[in-house]
Parts: C-alpha cells; sequence; structure tokens
C-alpha cells in the first residue's frame, strides 16, 4: 500500500469519524477529536518554537556575524551566553545543534540588545512553574495588555472613526442608484450608532430611531448569516468531493469500506451501551 | 461653563497647538488632525471620568444579557451542573479576550459565590494564565479560595477547528447548565453555540466580531452585540471610572456623528459648487 492511499484511508476514516457525531458522541468521534487537539496543539508549539522564538527572538540577540564584525570583550561574554543555551539544549553536548547554530543564527547583520525586554517578559511567564515567583508572570500579562490598549487605541480610532466620518460623503455627482444606496448606509450608520448610546433611555424619537437602528443591525446580521451559510456550505461540497473520489478502486474503495465499518461499529456499540444505559437508569 | 471644562478646554487647545508646531520636525508630517482627534477623544473619555468619580450619578440603561449571567449561573448551581466559559480563539492582543477576560472574573465570582463548578478551555497559552490569575483573585474576593484550582483553566490546543472540536467534547461528556462565549471568535462561533443548545444549556454570547454576532443571535439565549459587551465590565462593577468612560464613549459617539451629518452637507455643498473647499480633503488618505 503506497503512501498516498495510506494518507487517503486516514483522511476518509477522520472525516467520517467526526462526522459520526451527527449520530452521537461516540468513541469514533472522541478519537478524532483527540487526536486533532493532540497533534494540533504540538504542531503549534513547534511553529510557536521555529518560525517566531528561534528566528526572530534568539536570532535577533544572537545574529551569525561577520567574520569583521565586533570582536570586543563584551561581544564575546554576550556570546558565551549563547554557548551556555547551547550546552543547555545539547545535553552538555550529547545532541545535535540545531537551535542554537555555530557562531549565531543567520538573518539578522547585527545584535539587537532591544530584544532582551520579550526574552525577560517570556522567562517571567515561565516563572509561574516557581511558586515563590511566580507573580512575576502579571507583569508580562500587562505588558501586553497595556501596549495592546495603546496600539489599538489609535488604529481603531483611525479606522473606525476618522475613516467611517470620510465615507459618510455621499457622492452625489454619481448615478441615482449609488447616492440612494449611500445614503441608506448612512441612515443605517447613525441610527446604529444611536441604538449603542447607553446614558440615555431609549424612548421618544430617539428609541424610534434606536429601534431603526437594530433593524439595520439585523438585516446585516441576516445576510452575514446566509453569507456564512454559503460557504460552509462549500465546504462541505469539498469535503463530500474528497470522499467521493476516495471511493474508487484507485485508493481500494476506502470510503465505502470505513463507512460500513463505522456504521456496524456504531451498532454494535449503540446497542452495547443502550444496556450499560438501561442498567445504570434501572 | 465649570471650571474643569474649561480648563480641559484649554489644556486640549494646548496641546494641539504645541503638537502642530513640531509636525514635521518632531512628529510625522500632516498628523496635527489625527493628534487632534485622539487627543479629544482622550480628553472627553477623561472629563466624564473625572466627573464620574466626583460623585456623579450616570445613568445605563438595562441590558438583558448582563442581569442573565447570575440568572446563568443560579441555574447551573440548583442543577448541580458546571458552567462552561469560552474566552474564544485569540491572544491578549485582541480587545474582545481583554473584555472576555474581565467577564470572566465577575462570572468566576458568581460561580465561586454559589459554589457551582467552573471550566475554562482556553486556545493561548498566555490567556490561560491571565484566566487563572482572573479566576484566583475572583475566587478570593468572594471568599472561597478553597474552591479555586489551577485547572479550572486549561490549555487545549492553538488550532482553531481543533479547539472548536474540544471545547464540544467537553459540552456534549459535561453537559454544562450554562455556557458563556465572551471573547473574540471567528468560523467556530456556530459550532460552539449549535452544540450549546443542542445541549439544552443557558447560553450568553458577546463578541466584537460583526461576522460572527449573528450565529451567536441565532443559537443563544444572550447576546451582548459589539459595544454592550465592551461596556459590560463597567455595568457590572459599576465603578465610576468605568461608568464615567461609558458616558465619555456615548459623547464621542455624539461627535462622531456630528462630523458626519456636517461632512455630509459640506461635501455636497462643495459638489454643487457653493462651497471653496471640500471637506474630505481634511481626513488624508
Amino acid at each position: 500500500m503506497s503512501v498516498e492511499i495510506f494518507g487517503s484511508w486516514i483522511v476518509v476514516f477522520l472525516t467520517l469519524s467526526i462526522f459520526s457525531y451527527l449520530y452521537d458522541d461516540n468513541p469514533f468521534y472522541k478519537a478524532a477529536e483527540h487526536i486533532f487537539i493532540g497533534v494540533s496543539a504540538g504542531y503549534w508549539a513547534v511553529i510557536a518554537f521555529w518560525q517566531q522564538i528561534q528566528p526572530n527572538l534568539f536570532g535577533r540577540l544572537w545574529p551569525k556575524l561577520e567574520e569583521s564584525a565586533d570582536t570586543s570583550v563584551l561581544n564575546s561574554v554576550w556570546y558565551s551566553i549563547y554557548k551556555v543555551f547551547n550546552y543547555i539544549s545539547t545535553g552538555a553536548g550529547t545532541l545535535d545543534r540545531s537551535v542554537f547554530p555555530e557562531g549565531g543564527i543567520e538573518g539578522y547583520d547585527e545584535i539587537r540588545l532591544m530584544y532582551i525586554i520579550p526574552f525577560i517578559l517570556g522567562i517571567f511567564m515561565l516563572l509561574r512553574l516557581v511558586p515563590k515567583v511566580g507573580w512575576l508572570a502579571r507583569w508580562a500579562i500587562a505588558y501586553i495588555v497595556g501596549m495592546t490598549a495603546g496600539l489599538r487605541f489609535y488604529s481603531f480610532l483611525n479606522s473606525d472613526i476618522l475613516l467611517q466620518i470620510k465615507a459618510s460623503a455621499v457622492d452625489f455627482t454619481g448615478e441615482w442608484g449609488a447616492i440612494i444606496n449611500g445614503m441608506i448606509v448612512f441612515i443605517g450608520t447613525i441610527t446604529g450608532l444611536i441604538y449603542f448610546f447607553f446614558s440615555k433611555e431609549h424612548k421618544g424619537s430617539f428609541g424610534t430611531l434606536s429601534k431603526i437602528g437594530i433593524y439595520f443591525l439585523m438585516i446585516k446580521f441576516g445576510a452575514s448569516f446566509g453569507f456564512a451559510v454559503m460557504g460552509r456550505i462549500s465546504l462541505l461540497i469539498g469535503r463530500i468531493n474528497q470522499l467521493k473520489d476516495y471511493s474508487s478502486v484507485e485508493y481500494n474503495y476506502a470510503t465505502p469500506i470505513i463507512l460500513l465499518f463505522i456504521i456496524v461499529s456504531l451498532g454494535i456499540w449503540s446497542f452495547m451501551d443502550g444496556g450499560k444505559k438501561n442498567e445504570s437508569a434501572a | 461653563m465649570n471650571k474643569k471644562l474649561a480648563i480641559s478646554i484649554l489644556v486640549y487647545l494646548a496641546t494641539v497647538m504645541l503638537y502642530s508646531m513640531g509636525d514635521g520636525y518632531i512628529f510625522l508630517e500632516n498628523t496635527t488632525f489625527k493628534f487632534g482627534v485622539v487627543a479629544l477623544v482622550s480628553m472627553t473619555l477623561y472629563y466624564y471620568i473625572d466627573r464620574a468619580k466626583s460623585g456623579e450619578e450616570i445613568y445605563l440603561r438595562p441590558i438583558a444579557g448582563l442581569k442573565a449571567i447570575e440568572e446563568a449561573v443560579g441555574r447551573a448551581t440548583e442543577m448541580g451542573k458546571s458552567v462552561l466559559f469560552v474566552p474564544g480563539i485569540s491572544d491578549m492582543d485582541q480587545v474582545e479576550t481583554v473584555s472576555g477576560l474581565i467577564l470572566l472574573g465577575h462570572v468566576a465570582e458568581t460561580t465561586a459565590k454559589y459554589e457551582a463548578g467552573l471550566n475554562v478551555p482556553v486556545s493561548k497559552s498566555i490567556v490561560m494564565e491571565a484566566g487563572r490569575e482572573t479566576c484566583r483573585e475572583s475566587y478570593l474576593r468572594a471568599g472561597r479560595p478553597d474552591l479555586y484550582y489551577d485547572d479550572m483553566v486549561h490549555y487545549l490546543t492553538d488550532d482553531q477547528f481543533a479547539y472548536a472540536a474540544g471545547v464540544n467534547g467537553i459540552m456534549i461528556r459535561e453537559k454544562p447548565a450554562a455556557c458563556f462565549y465572551l471573547g473574540k471568535f471567528y468560523a467556530e462561533s456556530l459550532i460552539l453555540a449549535e452544540t450549546g443548545n443542542s445541549i439544552g444549556a443557558i447560553q450568553i454570547a458577546g463578541t466584537g466580531s460583526p461576522s460572527q454576532i449573528p450565529f451567536f443571535v441565532t443559537a443563544c439565549d444572550y447576546t451582548l452585540i459589539g459595544e454592550e459587551f465592551f461596556t459590560a465590565s463597567a455595568y457590572l462593577s459599576k465603578k465610576p471610572e468605568l461608568l464615567g468612560s461609558i458616558k465619555g464613549q456615548d459623547i464621542v459617539k455624539g461627535l462622531v456623528m456630528a462630523s458626519m451629518i456636517l461632512t455630509l452637507v459640506l461635501h455636497g455643498l462643495f459638489q454643487a459648487g457653493w462651497l471653496g473647499f471640500d471637506i474630505v480633503t481634511i481626513f488624508g488618505n
């Protein structure tokens, strides 16, 4: 059996296992779910290390410098820390060096000491494992939250407020359809904003405008819902097409065989589980 | 005009004037207008926070979803079941996640008071840390630190749909009586809300993601739409600084509406040839 055929059988088994949830929570679904979570957790951990921490953090702190670059004592001391890390990561030299290559990590041409800050904050996060100094993790969290609030404030103000005000300038030189469309969007935006007034009671004309605003929001939500359902249907069609492809002789009838196996197994499981349920109910 | 308002206006004008003097030299070129807007919003918020702190009462219209939080936890306690809290799949660099964790603090305090179980599966390690801190503090505040344990906030995976599958699994096996979806969500929102619906849990959702609100509206009992979700922490905590900021935000919304109407009218007059300048040009590109 070639790797491709073996892969197709795995794909079909996992797809049908997930679909089996439509019947009930069963061993096939549980197995697929746990494989999915376990594999993805491991995958993301590896991706985060090799695509972020290693090249972007270590790579900036200990880049591979040219031969003619700084050979001062400070530089030597700095790279001796790198050697210590390498010593630890290779298990005192028993493993091949991969995280910390000889002479530094390629990608940057100068040491960027500013990256010591995220490095230290990252260590603080790990100190959660040491109860006595675990509180230091809060500093890292506080930095992330504070920095986010500051950064987002300007970007949201620019994109959500200024550009919105600018977009309210309807082009009256255009076609009638476009003008009417622009005016509808304008009224929808104004009334939608009124709905989100919290410090004023929604009564009288203010309440009426707020109600119009919520109608606009609901129309938007309805359209968005329909659009997403269409997208989901196309995803389902993609899966069905793949299952159809794998049901051919080329793939040793993967889909019908596994489908039959799952149905029979579920039937047996249901019979046995039903008996257990009746026993526990009695 | 009261003294504080006059001082605020003067400080604002002085700040913008100083900035405009450095425009192109110390600061980026042609950014005075944007800086003016940032400063105006900041000053407005600060002014109303200050007023709220000095004792001014601020009215807030009721939001049904927030009242239902306590009801949902109470229901879970009566049924002897747990409460599930899903803070979304984004990291702490998203405002929605931060808001979700603030609400987690309130939910955790309520579960501590009612002695109901709490389960918080997360998809980001930093969110897990922040979530644990939040829950620990809430249980301490409720006078029940003995009920807190680290694993009530636990990591599943970073992957979007694997996370959704994991949360689904928790739902169908533990059958929580109340499910909270408060944070930033993407395509997994309907999968989660539908599963919660199928197990008969009372569901309260809140997100700022416009494309996901329809799914929550369809499948949940209560949904905090957009800004309702962001203001929830102020509603629940009743802290003057937060209440003041909501009043300030309402004033900013009023200013935005006025600016939109003004822009529409002035742009129309420009296009009709009755005005010499186009207001749209001041917003830049």
